[in-house]
Protein backbone atom coordinates (compact mmCIF):
# COMPACT_ATOMS: atom_id res chain seq x y z
CA UNK A 1 0.00 0.00 0.00
CA UNK A 2 1.13 3.44 -0.63
CA UNK A 3 0.34 5.31 2.65
CA UNK A 4 3.59 6.13 4.32
CA UNK A 5 3.93 7.36 7.51
CA UNK A 6 0.15 8.14 8.28
CA UNK A 7 -1.28 7.79 11.85
CA UNK A 8 -3.39 4.53 12.25
CA UNK A 9 -6.39 5.92 12.16
CA UNK A 10 -5.80 7.43 8.77
CA UNK A 11 -4.54 4.28 7.43
CA UNK A 12 -8.23 2.53 8.17
CA UNK A 13 -10.13 5.77 7.08
CA UNK A 14 -8.39 5.30 3.81
CA UNK A 15 -9.02 1.66 3.88
CA UNK A 16 -12.54 1.62 5.02
CA UNK A 17 -13.12 4.23 1.75
CA UNK A 18 -11.72 1.59 -0.58
CA UNK A 19 -14.34 -1.26 0.75
CA UNK A 20 -17.27 0.57 0.97
CA UNK A 21 -19.91 0.71 -1.47
CA UNK A 22 -21.34 4.39 -2.32
CA UNK A 23 -24.90 3.10 -2.98
CA UNK A 24 -25.07 1.53 0.26
CA UNK A 25 -23.78 4.09 2.20
CA UNK A 26 -25.47 7.14 3.81
CA UNK A 27 -25.08 10.64 3.05
CA UNK A 28 -22.98 11.02 6.06
CA UNK A 29 -20.60 8.27 5.78
CA UNK A 30 -20.34 8.94 2.27
CA UNK A 31 -19.03 12.96 2.78
CA UNK A 32 -17.09 11.67 6.34
CA UNK A 33 -15.03 8.62 3.39
CA UNK A 34 -15.22 11.31 0.73
CA UNK A 35 -12.93 13.88 2.58
CA UNK A 36 -9.87 13.30 4.23
CA UNK A 37 -10.22 11.91 8.44
CA UNK A 38 -11.88 14.69 10.73
CA UNK A 39 -11.94 17.80 7.91
CA UNK A 40 -15.20 17.79 7.36
CA UNK A 41 -17.06 21.14 9.12
CA UNK A 42 -20.95 21.28 8.61
CA UNK A 43 -23.02 24.09 7.87
CA UNK A 44 -25.98 24.33 9.58
CA UNK A 45 -26.10 20.80 11.24
CA UNK A 46 -28.64 18.64 12.72
CA UNK A 47 -27.97 20.19 16.21
CA UNK A 48 -29.50 23.46 14.89
CA UNK A 49 -32.60 21.40 14.23
CA UNK A 50 -33.56 23.35 11.17
CA UNK A 51 -36.28 21.14 10.16
CA UNK A 52 -39.31 21.32 7.63
CA UNK A 53 -41.93 23.73 8.15
CA UNK A 54 -44.31 21.70 6.21
CA UNK A 55 -44.04 17.89 6.81
CA UNK A 56 -45.72 18.59 10.68
CA UNK A 57 -48.96 19.74 8.77
CA UNK A 58 -48.94 16.62 6.85
CA UNK A 59 -47.80 14.64 10.17
CA UNK A 60 -44.85 13.44 8.22
CA UNK A 61 -41.45 12.50 11.00
CA UNK A 62 -38.84 15.11 9.96
CA UNK A 63 -35.45 14.63 10.34
CA UNK A 64 -32.71 16.86 11.96
CA UNK A 65 -31.02 18.36 8.72
CA UNK A 66 -34.03 18.17 6.30
CA UNK A 67 -31.85 15.67 4.28
CA UNK A 68 -29.22 17.31 2.88
CA UNK A 69 -25.48 17.96 4.76
CA UNK A 70 -23.53 20.80 3.58
CA UNK A 71 -20.35 22.05 4.51
CA UNK A 72 -16.60 22.10 3.62
CA UNK A 73 -13.82 19.60 3.90
CA UNK A 74 -10.49 18.80 2.61
CA UNK A 75 -9.71 16.49 -0.62
CA UNK A 76 -6.03 15.61 -0.59
CA UNK A 77 -5.39 18.70 1.47
CA UNK A 78 -7.25 21.49 -1.11
CA UNK A 79 -10.63 22.87 0.67
CA UNK A 80 -13.70 21.84 -1.66
CA UNK A 81 -17.67 22.45 -0.55
CA UNK A 82 -19.66 19.19 -0.65
CA UNK A 83 -23.44 19.50 0.03
CA UNK A 84 -24.98 15.94 -0.03
CA UNK A 85 -28.48 14.62 -0.43
CA UNK A 86 -30.00 11.70 2.39
CA UNK A 87 -31.83 9.70 -0.46
CA UNK A 88 -33.68 7.68 2.00
CA UNK A 89 -34.91 10.48 4.04
CA UNK A 90 -38.30 11.29 1.09
CA UNK A 91 -36.53 9.88 -1.29
CA UNK A 92 -33.75 12.81 -0.75
CA UNK A 93 -36.79 15.09 -2.07
CA UNK A 94 -35.90 18.87 -2.67
CA UNK A 95 -38.11 20.91 0.11
CA UNK A 96 -37.87 24.71 1.64
CA UNK A 97 -35.11 24.30 4.02
CA UNK A 98 -33.17 21.36 1.85
CA UNK A 99 -33.03 23.87 -1.05
CA UNK A 100 -32.36 26.72 1.35
CA UNK A 101 -29.22 25.10 2.82
CA UNK A 102 -28.28 24.12 -0.82
CA UNK A 103 -28.85 27.66 -2.45
CA UNK A 104 -26.24 29.07 0.53
CA UNK A 105 -23.77 26.57 -0.10
CA UNK A 106 -23.90 27.69 -4.10
CA UNK A 107 -23.76 31.25 -3.09
CA UNK A 108 -20.75 30.81 -0.65
CA UNK A 109 -19.05 29.16 -3.57
CA UNK A 110 -19.74 31.81 -5.84
CA UNK A 111 -18.59 34.08 -3.43
CA UNK A 112 -15.45 33.04 -2.08
CA UNK A 113 -14.80 32.16 -5.93
CA UNK A 114 -11.65 29.57 -5.89
CA UNK A 115 -13.45 26.35 -3.49
CA UNK A 116 -14.83 23.90 -6.03
CA UNK A 117 -18.44 21.96 -4.85
CA UNK A 118 -18.96 18.49 -5.28
CA UNK A 119 -22.68 17.34 -4.56
CA UNK A 120 -23.39 14.52 -3.75
CA UNK A 121 -26.76 13.44 -5.77
CA UNK A 122 -29.33 11.13 -3.98
CA UNK A 123 -32.99 12.26 -5.03
CA UNK A 124 -36.39 11.55 -6.73
CA UNK A 125 -37.16 15.43 -6.87
CA UNK A 126 -39.47 17.69 -5.34
CA UNK A 127 -40.95 16.92 -2.28
CA UNK A 128 -44.53 16.62 -2.68
CA UNK A 129 -45.88 17.73 -0.09
CA UNK A 130 -43.82 20.89 -0.26
CA UNK A 131 -44.18 21.46 -3.93
CA UNK A 132 -43.83 25.06 -4.24
CA UNK A 133 -41.25 25.97 -2.29
CA UNK A 134 -39.15 22.42 -3.58
CA UNK A 135 -40.11 24.25 -7.28
CA UNK A 136 -38.89 27.57 -6.25
CA UNK A 137 -35.73 26.11 -4.77
CA UNK A 138 -34.71 24.15 -8.02
CA UNK A 139 -35.00 27.42 -9.47
CA UNK A 140 -32.54 29.19 -7.13
CA UNK A 141 -30.41 26.40 -7.04
CA UNK A 142 -29.45 26.47 -10.52
CA UNK A 143 -29.61 30.14 -10.96
CA UNK A 144 -26.94 29.97 -7.86
CA UNK A 145 -24.99 26.85 -9.77
CA UNK A 146 -24.38 28.94 -12.88
CA UNK A 147 -23.37 32.27 -11.02
CA UNK A 148 -21.12 30.26 -9.19
CA UNK A 149 -19.75 28.96 -12.49
CA UNK A 150 -19.41 32.23 -13.94
CA UNK A 151 -17.35 33.22 -10.97
CA UNK A 152 -14.89 30.02 -11.74
CA UNK A 153 -16.15 27.89 -9.97
CA UNK A 154 -15.96 24.37 -10.31
CA UNK A 155 -19.34 21.96 -9.54
CA UNK A 156 -18.83 18.53 -10.00
CA UNK A 157 -21.93 16.12 -9.52
CA UNK A 158 -21.39 12.80 -8.46
CA UNK A 159 -24.33 10.18 -8.83
CA UNK A 160 -24.67 6.75 -7.58
CA UNK A 161 -27.04 6.46 -4.80
CA UNK A 162 -30.52 4.74 -4.41
CA UNK A 163 -32.62 7.40 -5.17
CA UNK A 164 -30.91 7.99 -8.53
CA UNK A 165 -30.90 11.71 -9.68
CA UNK A 166 -34.60 12.59 -10.91
CA UNK A 167 -36.85 15.43 -11.52
CA UNK A 168 -35.34 19.05 -10.22
CA UNK A 169 -31.92 17.20 -9.33
CA UNK A 170 -31.65 15.82 -13.29
CA UNK A 171 -31.62 19.45 -14.25
CA UNK A 172 -29.81 20.87 -11.85
CA UNK A 173 -26.94 18.03 -12.73
CA UNK A 174 -27.48 18.87 -16.07
CA UNK A 175 -25.75 22.31 -14.97
CA UNK A 176 -22.73 21.16 -13.68
CA UNK A 177 -19.43 21.45 -14.79
CA UNK A 178 -18.92 17.54 -15.00
CA UNK A 179 -20.72 14.27 -13.73
CA UNK A 180 -19.15 11.28 -12.70
CA UNK A 181 -22.02 8.08 -12.31
CA UNK A 182 -21.47 4.89 -11.34
CA UNK A 183 -23.59 1.78 -12.60
CA UNK A 184 -26.28 1.90 -9.79
CA UNK A 185 -26.17 5.83 -10.55
CA UNK A 186 -29.17 7.22 -12.95
CA UNK A 187 -30.12 10.70 -14.11
CA UNK A 188 -33.37 11.91 -15.71
CA UNK A 189 -36.15 14.68 -15.07
CA UNK A 190 -39.27 12.06 -15.47
CA UNK A 191 -38.63 9.23 -13.64
CA UNK A 192 -39.90 5.82 -14.86
CA UNK A 193 -43.24 5.27 -13.12
CA UNK A 194 -43.93 9.12 -14.17
CA UNK A 195 -43.85 8.54 -17.80
CA UNK A 196 -45.33 5.45 -17.40
CA UNK A 197 -48.42 6.60 -15.50
CA UNK A 198 -48.23 9.63 -18.10
CA UNK A 199 -48.09 7.92 -21.63
CA UNK A 200 -48.47 4.55 -20.70
CA UNK A 201 -46.67 1.08 -20.45
CA UNK A 202 -46.36 0.58 -24.07
CA UNK A 203 -44.25 3.91 -24.10
CA UNK A 204 -42.19 2.63 -21.08
CA UNK A 205 -42.83 -0.40 -18.78
CA UNK A 206 -41.41 1.14 -15.21
CA UNK A 207 -41.00 -2.87 -14.12
CA UNK A 208 -38.38 -3.41 -16.51
CA UNK A 209 -35.46 -2.73 -14.44
CA UNK A 210 -32.84 -3.62 -17.40
CA UNK A 211 -35.10 -1.24 -19.54
CA UNK A 212 -35.00 1.38 -16.96
CA UNK A 213 -30.97 1.57 -16.65
CA UNK A 214 -30.43 0.67 -19.71
CA UNK A 215 -32.42 4.05 -20.41
CA UNK A 216 -31.24 6.23 -17.67
CA UNK A 217 -28.37 4.17 -16.10
CA UNK A 218 -24.95 5.43 -15.25
CA UNK A 219 -23.54 3.50 -18.57
CA UNK A 220 -25.65 5.01 -20.97
CA UNK A 221 -24.93 8.29 -19.32
CA UNK A 222 -21.51 7.89 -19.70
CA UNK A 223 -21.17 6.43 -23.21
CA UNK A 224 -23.64 9.22 -24.06
CA UNK A 225 -21.45 11.92 -23.11
CA UNK A 226 -23.72 13.17 -20.29
CA UNK A 227 -21.52 12.29 -17.48
CA UNK A 228 -18.07 12.34 -17.91
CA UNK A 229 -16.77 9.54 -16.01
CA UNK A 230 -18.07 6.50 -15.10
CA UNK A 231 -16.74 4.97 -11.29
CA UNK A 232 -16.30 1.83 -9.72
CA UNK A 233 -19.37 1.86 -6.71
CA UNK A 234 -16.90 2.73 -4.15
CA UNK A 235 -16.26 6.06 -2.04
CA UNK A 236 -12.26 5.94 -3.03
CA UNK A 237 -13.35 5.66 -6.78
CA UNK A 238 -15.65 8.74 -6.52
CA UNK A 239 -13.04 10.43 -4.33
CA UNK A 240 -10.15 9.79 -7.50
CA UNK A 241 -12.41 10.60 -10.01
CA UNK A 242 -13.84 13.88 -8.74
CA UNK A 243 -10.24 15.14 -7.73
CA UNK A 244 -9.40 14.47 -11.85
CA UNK A 245 -12.77 16.36 -12.96
CA UNK A 246 -12.12 19.36 -10.74
CA UNK A 247 -8.85 20.30 -13.18
CA UNK A 248 -10.08 18.97 -15.69
CA UNK A 249 -13.70 20.18 -16.62
CA UNK A 250 -14.52 23.00 -18.57
CA UNK A 251 -14.91 26.69 -17.61
CA UNK A 252 -18.18 28.40 -18.28
CA UNK A 253 -18.42 30.81 -20.70
CA UNK A 254 -19.74 31.34 -24.33
CA UNK A 255 -17.41 29.00 -26.21
CA UNK A 256 -18.00 26.16 -24.07
CA UNK A 257 -21.84 26.78 -24.58
CA UNK A 258 -21.22 27.00 -27.97
CA UNK A 259 -19.70 23.72 -27.69
CA UNK A 260 -22.51 21.78 -25.62
CA UNK A 261 -24.97 23.27 -28.09
CA UNK A 262 -23.50 21.78 -31.41
CA UNK A 263 -22.45 18.48 -29.29
CA UNK A 264 -26.33 18.05 -28.43
CA UNK A 265 -27.36 19.01 -32.15
CA UNK A 266 -24.97 16.17 -32.81
CA UNK A 267 -26.57 13.77 -31.03
CA UNK A 268 -30.05 14.44 -31.89
CA UNK A 269 -29.40 14.00 -35.61
CA UNK A 270 -27.44 10.96 -34.53
CA UNK A 271 -29.50 9.33 -33.09
CA UNK A 272 -32.99 10.94 -32.94
CA UNK A 273 -34.54 8.16 -34.57
CA UNK A 274 -33.69 5.35 -32.45
CA UNK A 275 -35.78 3.73 -30.21
CA UNK A 276 -33.76 2.46 -27.65
CA UNK A 277 -30.59 2.85 -25.59
CA UNK A 278 -29.03 -0.56 -27.19
CA UNK A 279 -29.93 1.66 -30.65
CA UNK A 280 -27.52 3.92 -29.98
CA UNK A 281 -25.01 1.69 -28.19
CA UNK A 282 -24.66 0.28 -32.11
CA UNK A 283 -24.73 3.55 -34.26
CA UNK A 284 -22.24 4.47 -31.48
CA UNK A 285 -20.01 1.69 -33.47
CA UNK A 286 -19.43 -0.31 -29.66
CA UNK A 287 -19.40 -3.93 -31.33
CA UNK A 288 -20.37 -5.58 -27.79
CA UNK A 289 -23.58 -3.43 -27.73
CA UNK A 290 -25.64 -6.84 -26.23
CA UNK A 291 -22.80 -7.45 -23.68
CA UNK A 292 -22.88 -3.30 -22.17
CA UNK A 293 -25.53 -3.99 -19.38
CA UNK A 294 -24.21 -7.21 -17.54
CA UNK A 295 -20.29 -5.89 -18.05
CA UNK A 296 -18.59 -5.19 -15.01
CA UNK A 297 -17.38 -1.91 -14.02
CA UNK A 298 -13.64 -2.65 -15.02
CA UNK A 299 -14.41 -4.13 -18.01
CA UNK A 300 -16.63 -0.85 -18.99
CA UNK A 301 -14.02 1.66 -18.10
CA UNK A 302 -11.50 -0.38 -20.60
CA UNK A 303 -14.14 -0.41 -23.10
CA UNK A 304 -14.60 3.60 -22.56
CA UNK A 305 -11.20 3.97 -22.75
CA UNK A 306 -9.98 2.04 -25.67
CA UNK A 307 -13.05 3.80 -27.37
CA UNK A 308 -11.20 7.34 -26.86
CA UNK A 309 -7.92 5.94 -27.57
CA UNK A 310 -9.84 4.96 -31.13
CA UNK A 311 -11.33 8.28 -31.22
CA UNK A 312 -7.64 9.64 -30.78
CA UNK A 313 -6.04 7.47 -33.56
CA UNK A 314 -8.99 9.04 -36.02
CA UNK A 315 -7.54 12.42 -35.15
CA UNK B 1 -47.14 12.39 15.19
CA UNK B 2 -46.55 11.35 18.85
CA UNK B 3 -44.57 13.32 20.91
CA UNK B 4 -42.86 10.96 24.29
CA UNK B 5 -40.26 12.32 26.78
CA UNK B 6 -38.23 11.22 29.62
CA UNK B 7 -35.66 11.47 31.86
CA UNK B 8 -33.68 9.00 34.15
CA UNK B 9 -30.75 8.57 36.34
CA UNK B 10 -27.67 6.68 35.17
CA UNK B 11 -24.96 4.91 37.12
CA UNK B 12 -21.97 6.53 35.38
CA UNK B 13 -21.03 9.28 32.46
CA UNK B 14 -20.96 8.57 29.18
CA UNK B 15 -17.31 7.79 27.89
CA UNK B 16 -15.26 10.12 25.24
CA UNK B 17 -15.40 14.14 24.58
CA UNK B 18 -17.57 14.69 21.44
CA UNK B 19 -20.52 16.69 21.93
CA UNK B 20 -22.38 16.06 19.40
CA UNK B 21 -23.04 12.87 17.20
CA UNK B 22 -26.27 12.05 14.79
CA UNK B 23 -27.14 8.62 13.56
CA UNK B 24 -29.17 7.03 11.18
CA UNK B 25 -31.82 8.25 9.11
CA UNK B 26 -35.74 8.65 9.22
CA UNK B 27 -37.36 6.27 6.65
CA UNK B 28 -39.71 3.51 7.31
CA UNK B 29 -39.09 1.24 9.63
CA UNK B 30 -36.02 3.09 10.43
CA UNK B 31 -34.90 6.00 12.72
CA UNK B 32 -32.84 9.16 13.50
CA UNK B 33 -30.98 9.61 17.13
CA UNK B 34 -29.13 12.61 17.62
CA UNK B 35 -27.13 12.58 20.65
CA UNK B 36 -25.60 15.71 22.78
CA UNK B 37 -23.74 16.20 25.75
CA UNK B 38 -25.44 18.67 27.29
CA UNK B 39 -26.62 17.09 30.76
CA UNK B 40 -25.76 16.54 34.26
CA UNK B 41 -23.49 13.64 34.55
CA UNK B 42 -26.00 11.16 36.32
CA UNK B 43 -28.84 12.50 34.29
CA UNK B 44 -30.45 11.01 30.60
CA UNK B 45 -32.96 12.66 28.76
CA UNK B 46 -34.49 10.57 25.68
CA UNK B 47 -36.82 12.53 23.62
CA UNK B 48 -38.90 10.99 20.73
CA UNK B 49 -41.50 12.08 17.89
CA UNK B 50 -42.62 8.92 16.18
CA UNK B 51 -45.25 8.18 13.32
CA UNK B 52 -46.45 5.69 15.16
CA UNK B 53 -49.04 6.28 17.69
CA UNK B 54 -50.00 4.21 20.62
CA UNK B 55 -46.21 2.84 21.52
CA UNK B 56 -45.85 4.79 25.09
CA UNK B 57 -44.89 1.94 26.99
CA UNK B 58 -42.85 -0.01 24.72
CA UNK B 59 -40.83 3.02 24.38
CA UNK B 60 -40.93 3.36 27.69
CA UNK B 61 -39.51 -0.44 28.07
CA UNK B 62 -36.22 -0.06 25.19
CA UNK B 63 -35.31 3.10 26.89
CA UNK B 64 -35.24 2.32 30.27
CA UNK B 65 -33.35 -1.02 29.08
CA UNK B 66 -30.83 1.16 27.23
CA UNK B 67 -30.33 3.33 30.15
CA UNK B 68 -29.67 0.46 32.04
CA UNK B 69 -27.33 -1.29 29.95
CA UNK B 70 -25.03 1.60 28.80
CA UNK B 71 -25.54 4.24 31.28
CA UNK B 72 -25.38 7.19 28.82
CA UNK B 73 -24.81 10.15 31.43
CA UNK B 74 -24.72 13.53 30.44
CA UNK B 75 -26.50 12.92 27.09
CA UNK B 76 -30.03 14.18 25.23
CA UNK B 77 -30.92 11.77 22.69
CA UNK B 78 -33.57 13.18 20.64
CA UNK B 79 -35.00 10.73 18.30
CA UNK B 80 -36.96 11.44 14.81
CA UNK B 81 -38.81 8.05 14.08
CA UNK B 82 -40.19 6.33 10.61
CA UNK B 83 -41.85 3.74 12.65
CA UNK B 84 -38.95 1.37 13.39
CA UNK B 85 -39.42 -1.94 15.49
CA UNK B 86 -38.26 -2.33 19.06
CA UNK B 87 -34.95 -4.02 18.10
CA UNK B 88 -34.34 -1.69 15.77
CA UNK B 89 -34.54 1.17 17.65
CA UNK B 90 -32.48 -0.50 20.60
CA UNK B 91 -29.84 -0.91 18.03
CA UNK B 92 -29.66 2.76 16.41
CA UNK B 93 -29.72 3.85 20.59
CA UNK B 94 -26.25 1.87 21.18
CA UNK B 95 -24.64 2.93 18.17
CA UNK B 96 -25.62 6.25 18.74
CA UNK B 97 -24.01 6.64 22.32
CA UNK B 98 -21.22 4.59 20.82
CA UNK B 99 -20.59 7.14 17.92
CA UNK B 100 -20.19 10.21 20.92
CA UNK B 101 -17.94 8.18 22.54
CA UNK B 102 -15.43 7.36 20.13
CA UNK B 103 -12.48 9.25 19.33
CA UNK B 104 -13.51 11.82 15.87
CA UNK B 105 -12.52 10.48 12.85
Amino acid sequence: MNTPNLPARQVSHVAIRETTSWYEASARERVRLLVDAGSFEEFIGPEQRETSPHLRVFDLPEQFDDGIIVGRGKIAGASVFLAAQEGRFMGGAFGEVHGAKFTGLLRAARDMKSIPVFILFDTGGVRLQEANAGELAIAEIMRALIEARAAGVKVVGLIGGRAGCYGGGGLIAGCCSALAISEQGRISVSGPEVIETNRGVEEFDSRDRALVWRTMGGKHRRLLGSASAFVDDTIASFRNVALHLITSAPGFDVSMLEVEQAGLEERLERFGACSDAMDIWRAMGISQAEAVPAMDAQDFIALMNSDREQQHDDQ
Amino acid sequence: METLSYRLTTQQRAGGSKSVALLGVVASGNLEVLVERVLPDMECQVEVKTAAEGFAAVWMAVVADFVERRSPGGLKLSINDGGARPDTVALRLAQAVRLIEEDDR
